[in-house]
C-alpha cells in the first residue's frame, strides 16, 4: 500500500503546481484532525466538573481556594457558565471540522480530477505519436479501457489517498499527542492500538494483496473464454466442442472463485478485527486507568476523552483499511495507463538539425532500393531485396497473393514501419531522413479500410487540414465517382457521417475515403487495394478519372482485381516477400507464371487472349 | 465482424464508475428480482441463516459491551467518590470481574464476526461461480437464434458484469445491512435503557441524517450523468482516433484531433470533480450532524451528571452509541443503492437463464455416419424434402424446397447478397429446426439423429473467421483434439497456410490475440481451413470461405479443397461464380428462398437469374 501511495502521489507530484496544494491539504487535514480531536478534551471538562459538584474536586481551578471560598448558588452559577462555553466551542470546533472537511473535499477532487485530466491528456497525446507497432502491440480495446477505466479508477484512488490515506497518520499522531497531554501517561495505549492495528492490517493485507493483483487477469480470462465462446458458437457447435467449452469455462471460473473466495473471507475478518481491537482498548484503559485513578493520578473525564480519541484513531485506521483494499487495482491500472504515457514511438524524427529537406518541393519519385522488412521477432523476412521504381506521372501496381506482403511493402512508403534493410527514397532523399509531417504531407494514402471518421462528409475529405477549398473538396469528390451520391444526399457535403461511417455503404465509403486522398493533391498517391469494394463499372471510370487529374503524381496500386490494374504502366508481382515479376499486363502474361495464375483465375479464355 | 465485436465489449462493460455513491439503475420488478435471487440460493438457505444469526450476534455483542464497560466506570467512580468521603473505596476485585467478562464477551463477538464473515462471503462466491456456470452452460442449450438477435457485448456483460455486481453486492451489503440495522437498533435500545431523555438526541439526530444522506445523493446524482456521459464520449473518441489511427497519422490529422479530445477532455474533468465532491459531502455533513449529537451527549451528559441522574460511566457508553448511531444511516443508505443495483443486475441474469432452450435430442436419437464408423452407401447422402422454413413462423422464407444430393457431390449456393445463402446450412447442421418438411442426413431425418452426431458429420469453414486466443497449432487442432503436430502441419500446408505460419515469430507456437487480430483476415481465413481439413468429416461446408482470401490464394485453396472435397458430400457457399462452376448442383437463391436449381450450364441455357449475375461479372472488361 505504501508503495500504490507514492506511486499515486508521484502522479500528482509530476506536475510541481500541485505541491502548494497537496501541503496545503495535509495542513488542512490536521486542522481537521484537531477539531475532532479537540471535542473530547471539551467533553471531559464537562464531566469532571459534573463530577465535581459530586464532590470530586479535582479541576484545577475549582479545587482552589478562591473557589472555595464561593457559596454554592454561584459555585453552580459559574460551573454552567464554563459548561455552557465549552459546549459553545465543541460546537465551534466541531463546524470547523465540517467546513475544513468540505474544503479538503474540494480540493481533493478537483485535484484528483485534474490529475485524470492530465493523464488523458497524456495518453492520447502520446496515442498520436504512436506509430501502427505501438498500437498493434496495446490492441484498440486495450488502450480504450487504459484511457478511461483505468484513469478512473486512478482518480478514485487519488481522491481516496488525498482524504483517506493521509488522514489516518495524522489522527493517529494527533491522538497520541493529545493523550500525551492530558497528562495520563496512557500515551503508550495509543501506540499498543497501532500496533496492533498494523499487525491485523498487515497480515489481512499481505495475505489478501497477491490473490488481489491476480482477481484482475482472472476476470479478463472469464471474459476471453465467455467472448470466444460467443462469438464461435457456430464452430463450436459444428465441431461439437461444447464439452471442451464448458471445461475450458469452468477451469476459468473455478480460478476466479477460489481466489474471490479466499480474498473476500480474508478482507471479511477486517471489521470484526478492527471492532476487536477498539473494544478491548477500551478494557486495557480502564483496566490500567482504574489504579491511576485511585492514585489520584488521572481524572475520570481524562480516561473518558483517552477513550473517545482512541474511538477516532480507529476509525481512521478503519477507513484506510477499506481504502488499502481498493489501492491494489488502482495500482495495476495506473501502472496500465504509465505504460502508455512512457512508451516510445519506434517511429520518430531526426533531430531538426539533421532535417534537411523539410522547404523542398517534392516530384515524387519513389524508389525502393533492396528493401527489407521483418515483423519484430518473427524469423522471416516479410520483404527480402525488394526493388523497383515507380515514376511521376506513372501507375505502379502491385499484386500477390494473400500474405505476399503488398500491403506492408506500401506501408513502408509513408512510414507506417520503417524498413529493416535496404532503403526507401523520394527524389533521392531516404523518407526517415524527412520529417514525418513533411513526408506525409505530400502522401495520399486511401487504406484497405475505407475508414472515415464522425463528423461530415466535408470533414472528412477535408480531413488533411483546412487549405483543402470547397473547389478543391468538390474536384476530388468528382474524382472519386463521389459527386453523385454526395448530390443525392439531402444535406450535401454537411450531411452527418457517423463514427467509422457506417450510416454509408461500404462502396461510398471506399469512394469517400479516396475523395480524402486526392484532395491533398498528393505528389505520391497510395491505394491499397481500394477498388475492391466498387463495382467494376465505378471501378473503371474511377482509374479513368485519377490517370487524368492526378496525372503528375506517381501512383502506388495494390490489386487484386487484374481488371483494376491492367492498364498500369508497370506491374510489380509479389510471392512471398519476392519480386518473381515486374512488366506491363502484356509481358507479364508471358513471362510471369504467378502473375498467368492469377489472371487465369479471374479473367475469360477471350480476355487472357485479348 | 472483429471490430464490431470490440465495440460491443467496450460499449457494454463501458466505463463504470468505481466507489459507491453513484447512482444506481433501478430493477424492473424489485421484489420480484430479490423473490427470484433468495429462491436460486435456497440450497444455501441453511447457511444463510446461520451466517445472519451470527451477523445479529456480533453486532448485540459489540453494541452490549459499552454497556458492560460502563458499569465498570461507574464502579470506579463510585469507588473515588466514597474514598473522597471515607467511607471506603474502589472495588478493583469487581471490576477486575466486570473487565474479564466484557473480554470475553468481546472475544465471543469477535468470533461471531469471523463465522458471519466467512459464512457470508462463501455463498455469495458460490452463488456468482453456480451462476457464471449456468450461464455458461446455457449458452450451448440455447438456439442459435438467440445470439443472432442479441449482441455478444450484451451476453458477456451479464455473464461478468452482472453477476460480478451481484457477488459483491451479496458479500457485502448483505453484511452491511444486517450489521447496521443491529447496531441501529441495538443502539438505539441500549440508548433508552441508559436515558430515555439522552435518546432524545439520538431520535432527533436520526431524521436529520437521513435527509443529510438523501439529500446529498440527489443532488450529486445528476454530476455523475454528466460525467458518466462524457466518459461515454471520451471513450468514443478514443475508439475512433485509434481505430483510425494510422488515417489519423497519415493525414498529419493529429493535432487537430488532440484538440477535439481536449475539449472533450475538459468537459469530462469539470464532471467528474463535480460528482466526486459534490458526492463527497456526505462524509463531513453527516460527521457534523454526528459531533453535534455528541455536543448534546456531553452538555446533556454533564448537566445530568451535576443533578446526578445519570452516571459518569453511562455517558461514557452514550458517547459509544452516539458514534455507532450515525454511521449506519450512511452505510444503509449505500446498501439500499446498491440493492437495486443487485436486484437490476440478477433480473438481466435470471433473464438469461429462463430463455428458451434448443429442444433436446429425441431419446433413442441416432448415431449416424463418421461416428457410426459408417453405415454403408447412404453416408454423405443428403436429402431435403419440401423444406418449409421461416426465422419467423410468420413470414415463411423457403417455400418448398426438395432436393437429393448424392454422396461425394458438390451443391452450390449462390445469390446477391442477403438472399439467405445460409439459411439451407443452418437448416442442414439443424442450428434451426424446419417448419414442414424434412431434411435426410446419411438415410436419417435430422430431428431423429443425435445434434453432435449430425455435425459431427460436418466440417465447417465460415465467412466469420473465429479463431481463440491460443496457440496457432492448438487452433489447428481445434477440429480434432487428439491429432499430431506433424498432422496438423499437414493440413496447414493443405491450405497453404504453412509457409506463412513459418515466417511469424514463434512459428506454430504464436499466440493468436484475443480476436485474432495480430494476422490478417485472409491468413485467418486460412487457419480455418486448415482447420477444417484436418477435422476428416465426411461431408463439408464452406460459407463463402475464399471471400477474404484474395483470388491467387483462392486458386491454391481451390486446389486444396478439390482434393479434400474428393469423396465428400460438400456445400459451398459462393459469391464468385468463377469458383462454383464445376459444381454438381447450383441452388440459385433469392430473397429467402430457391428459385432455381441446376448445374451450370443448365442454369447458364435457362437465362435466368443466374445467367444474369454470371454476366454481369464481365461488363468492365468489355465496355473498356
Amino acid at each position: 500500500m505504501y508503495n500504490t501511495t507514492v506511486k499515486l502521489l508521484g502522479i500528482l507530484f509530476k506536475d510541481k503546481r500541485y505541491i502548494p496544494l497537496i501541503v496545503c491539504i495535509v495542513a488542512l487535514l490536521m486542522v481537521q484532525a484537531y477539531c475532532e480531536l479537540v471535542l473530547p478534551s471539551y467533553m471531559s471538562r464537562i464531566v469532571d466538573i459534573g463530577i465535581a459538584q459530586g464532590g470530586v474536586e479535582d479541576a484545577a481551578y475549582f479545587n482552589s481556594d478562591e473557589y472555595a471560598a464561593l457559596d454554592a448558588d454561584t459555585k453552580a452559577g459559574m460551573q454552567r457558565d464554563y459548561m455552557t462555553q465549552a459546549a459553545l466551542m465543541m460546537i465551534v470546533f466541531t463546524l470547523l471540522a465540517c467546513v475544513v472537511g468540505v474544503v479538503v473535499g474540494l480540493l481533493a477532487s478537483r485535484m484528483s480530477a485534474a490529475a485524470a485530466r492530465r493523464l488523458r491528456r497524456e495518453a492520447f497525446t502520446n496515442i498520436m505519436g504512436f506509430s501502427s507497432v505501438e498500437v498493434d502491440k496495446f490492441g484498440v480495446s486495450s488502450i480504450i479501457t487504459r484511457c478511461t477505466n483505468d484513469i478512473q479508477q486512478v482518480q478514485m484512488a487519488l481522491m481516496y489517498v488525498l482524504r483517506v490515506v493521509l488522514f489516518a497518520p495524522i489522527m493517529a499522531i494527533g491522538g497520541i499527542y493529545m493523550v500525551a497531554n492530558t497528562g495520563a501517561g496512557l500515551s503508550w495505549v495509543v501506540v499498543v492500538t497501532i500496533v496492533m492495528l498494523a499487525a491485523v492490517i498487515g497480515t489481512l493485507l499481505g495475505l489478501a494483496l497477491p490473490k488481489f493483483k491476480r482477481m484482475q487477469i482472472l476476470i479478463d480470462k472469464v471474459n476471453l473464454v465467455s467472448r470466444e465462446v460467443l462469438t464461435g458458437l457456430l464452430v463450436i457447435r459444428a465441431f461439437n466442442r461444447e464439452n471442451y467449452e464448458k471445461d475450458r469455462f469452468d477451469g476459468a471460473n473455478t480460478t476466479l472463485f477460489k481466489n474471490q473466495l479466499f480474498t473476500t473471507k480474508v478482507m471479511s475478518m477486517f471489521l470484526p478485527f478492527v471492532y476487536f481491537i477498539m473494544n478491548i482498548i477500551m478494557v486495557i484503559i480502564v483496566w490500567v486507568g482504574g489504579p491511576a485513578i485511585d492514585a489520584g493520578d488521572l481524572n475520570v473525564g481524562d480516561m473518558m476523552a483517552v477513550m473517545s480519541y482512541m474511538i477516532f484513531i480507529v476509525m481512521a485506521f478503519m477507513l484506510l483499511s477499506v481504502v488499502a483494499t481498493m489501492l491494489p487495482r488502482a495500482n495495476v491500472s495506473a501502472g496500465r495507463v504509465m505504460d502508455i504515457i512512457d512508451t516510445e514511438s519506434s517511429i520518430i524524427d531526426r533531430p531538426a538539425a539533421e532535417l534537411l529537406n523539410e522547404e523542398r518541393e517534392f516530384e515524387g519519385r519513389v524508389v525502393f532500393d533492396d528493401v527489407c522488412f521483418r515483423y519484430q521477432n518473427a524469423d522471416e523476412d516479410m520483404l527480402s531485396h525488394i526493388s523497383f521504381t515507380a515514376e511521376p506521372g506513372h501507375m505502379t501496381a502491385i499484386i500477390g497473393g494473400t500474405g505476399s506482403g503488398k500491403s506492408t511493402l506500401i506501408n513502408l512508403v509513408p512510414r507506417l514501419f520503417d524498413v529493416t534493410g535496404g532503403s526507401i527514397t523520394i527524389d533521392g532523399v531516404d523518407v526517415r531522413d524527412l520529417s514525418l509531417r513533411k513526408l506525409r504531407s505530400f502522401i495520399g494514402v486511401v487504406p484497405q479500410r475505407g475508414v472515415l471518421f464522425s463528423g461530415t462528409i466535408e470533414s472528412n475529405i477535408k480531413y488533411s487540414g483546412d487549405d483543402v477549398t470547397d473547389e478543391a473538396m468538390a474536384k476530388a469528390a468528382e474524382i472519386a465517382q463521389a459527386a453523385d451520391f454526395i448530390g443525392t444526399k439531402e444535406g450535401k457535403y454537411e450531411s452527418e457521417i457517423s463514427q467509422g461511417g457506417t450510416n454509408v455503404s461500404g462502396g461510398q465509403r471506399q469512394r469517400l475515403a479516396i475523395a480524402r486522398a486526392v484532395a491533398k493533391d498528393p505528389k505520391v498517391c497510395i491505394f491499397d487495394d481500394s477498388f475492391s469494394a466498387l463495382d467494376y463499372k465505378t471501378d473503371s471510370r474511377l482509374r479513368k478519372a485519377l490517370a487524368k487529374n492526378l496525372g503528375d503524381a506517381t501512383i502506388l496500386i495494390v490489386a487484386q482485381r487484374i481488371a483494376t490494374i491492367l492498364r498500369a504502366d508497370k506491374i510489380i508481382v509479389l510471392d512471398q516477400g519476392k519480386v518473381v515479376g515486374e512488366g506491363t499486363h502484356g509481358e507479364l502474361l508471358k513471362t510471369c507464371e504467378v502473375y498467368r495464375e492469377i489472371a487465369e483465375s479471374q479473367l475469360s479464355e477471350e480476355e487472357l487472349n485479348k | 465482424m472483429s471490430d464490431n465485436a470490440v465495440k460491443q465489449q467496450t460499449r457494454s462493460q463501458g466505463p463504470r464508475i468505481p466507489g459507491s455513491s453513484g447512482p444506481g439503475e433501478k430493477a424492473k420488478d424489485f421484489k420480484g428480482a430479490i423473490k427470484k435471487l433468495l429462491n436460486y440460493m435456497k440450497k444455501y438457505r441453511i447457511a444463510l441463516i446461520v451466517g445472519i444469526t451470527f451477523a445479529v450476534l456480533s453486532a448485540a455483542f459489540n453494541i452490549f459491551g459499552p454497556r458492560i464497560l460502563s458499569g465498570a466506570i461507574t464502579e470506579l467512580f463510585n469507588g473515588l467518590v466514597m474514598k473522597n468521603a471515607g467511607t471506603g473505596g474502589i472495588d478493583f476485585d469487581k471490576i477486575a470481574g466486570i473487565l474479564i467478562s466484557l473480554a470475553l464477551v468481546y472475544i465471543v463477538a469477535l468470533v461471531c464476526g469471523i463465522v458471519q464473515g466467512w459464512m457470508l462471503s462463501t455463498i455469495a462466491q458460490k452463488t456468482s461461480y453456480d451462476m457464471r456456470k449456468q450461464i455458461s452452460e446455457k449458452i450451448h442449450r440455447m438456439p442459435v437464434g438467440y445470439f443472432e438477435r442479441n449482441s455478444v457485448g450484451d451476453v458477456l456483460s451479464r455473464i461478468t458484469n452482472d453477476v460480478d455486481m451481484m457477488t459483491q453486492t451479496l458479500g457485502q451489503s448483505v453484511t452491511q445491512l444486517v450489521l447496521s440495522t443491529a447496531s441501529l437498533v441495538g443502539a438505539l435500545i441500549m440508548m433508552l435503557i441508559i436515558s430515555p431523555t439522552m435518546t432524545l438526541i439520538a431520535i432527533a439526530i436520526l431524521p436529520v441524517s437521513i435527509l443529510v444522506v438523501v439529500g446529498i445523493t440527489k443532488f450529486s446524482q445528476k454530476f455523475f450523468f454528466r460525467q458518466q456521459e462524457y466518459l461515454g464520449k471520451v471513450n468514443g473518441q478514443v475508439e475512433e482516433e485509434v481505430s483510425g489511427h494510422s488515417v489519423v497519422k497519415l493525414f498529419n490529422h493529429e493535432d487537430e484531433s488532440m484538440g477535439e479530445f481536449n475539449d472533450t477532455n475538459d468537459k469530462l474533468y469539470d464532471a467528474a470533480w463535480k460528482s466526486q465532491f459534490f458526492s463527497g459531502l456526505v462524509y463531513p455533513l453527516i460527521n457534523l450532524v454526528g459531533n453535534m449529537g455528541y455536543v448534546g451527549v456531553a452538555v446533556l451528559g454533564g448537566l445530568m451528571a451535576f443533578r446526578g441522574s445519570i452516571t459518569v460511566g453511562d455517558i461514557q457508553a452514550f458517547v459509544v452509541y452516539i458514534r455507532n448511531f450515525t454511521q449506519p444511516i450512511t452505510m444503509m443508505s449505500q446498501v439500499v443503492t446498491q440493492l437495486q443495483t443487485m436486484a437490476a443486475a440478477s433480473e438481466r441474469v435470471f433473464e438469461f437463464l429462463e430463455e428458451e432452450e434448443e429442444v433436446p435430442d429425441a431419446d433413442g436419437a441416432a448415431v449416424v455416419g463418421g461416428a457410426a464408423g459408417g453405415s454403408g452407401g447412404d453416408v454423405g447422402r443428403v436429402t431435403f424434402e419440401n423444406v418449409r422454413f421461416g426465422y419467423d413462423p410468420e413470414k415463411i422464407i423457403i417455400k418448398n424446397f426438395s432436393q437429393d444430393v448424392k454422396p461425394g457431390q458438390m451443391v452450390a449456393i449462390v445469390g446477391p447478397t442477403g438472399a439467405g445463402k445460409t439459411t439451407l446450412v443452418k437448416l442442414l447442421m439443424r442450428f434451426y429446426d424446419v417448419n414442414a418438411g424434412a431434411i435426410i442426413v446419411d438415410g436419417n431425418e435430422i430431428r431423429t439423429i443425435r445434434r453432435a452426431s449430425l455435425r459431427n458429420d460436418f466440417a465447417m469453414v465460415l465467412q466469420d473467421t473465429w479463431l481463440f486466443k491460443g496457440t496457432i497449432m492448438e487452433n489447428i487442432k481445434y477440429g480434432k483434439q487428439d491429432a499430431t503436430d506433424e498432422e496438423a502441419i499437414e493440413a496447414a500446408k493443405a491450405a497453404y497456410v504453412d509457409q506463412f505460419v513459418r515466417a511469424l515469430p514463434d512459428g506454430y507456437n504464436m499466440m493468436l490475440s484475443e480476436d485474432a487480430d495480430n494476422i490478417s483476415t485472409g491468413q485467418k481465413q486460412l487457419l480455418t481451413i486448415a482447420r477444417a481439413i484436418l477435422a476428416e468429416s465426411p461431408m463439408l461446408i464452406l460459407d463463402e470461405a475464399t471471400s477474404s482470401v484474395d483470388t491467387r490464394t483462392e486458386a491454391l485453396i481451390q486446389k486444396a479443397m478439390n482434393n479434400l472435397k474428393a469423396g465428400r458430400t460438400s456445400f459451398v457457399i459462393a459469391h464468385r461464380l468463377s469458383t462454383i462452376k464445376d459444381a454438381d448442383i447450383i441452388l440459385v437463391m433469392n430473397e429467402g428462398d430457391v428459385i432455381e436449381q441446376g448445374t451450370h450450364d443448365d442454369l447458364l441455357a435457362a437465362g435466368g437469374f443466374y445467367a444474369d449475375l454470371y454476366m454481369s461479372q464481365f461488363d468492365t472488361l468489355e465496355e473498356e
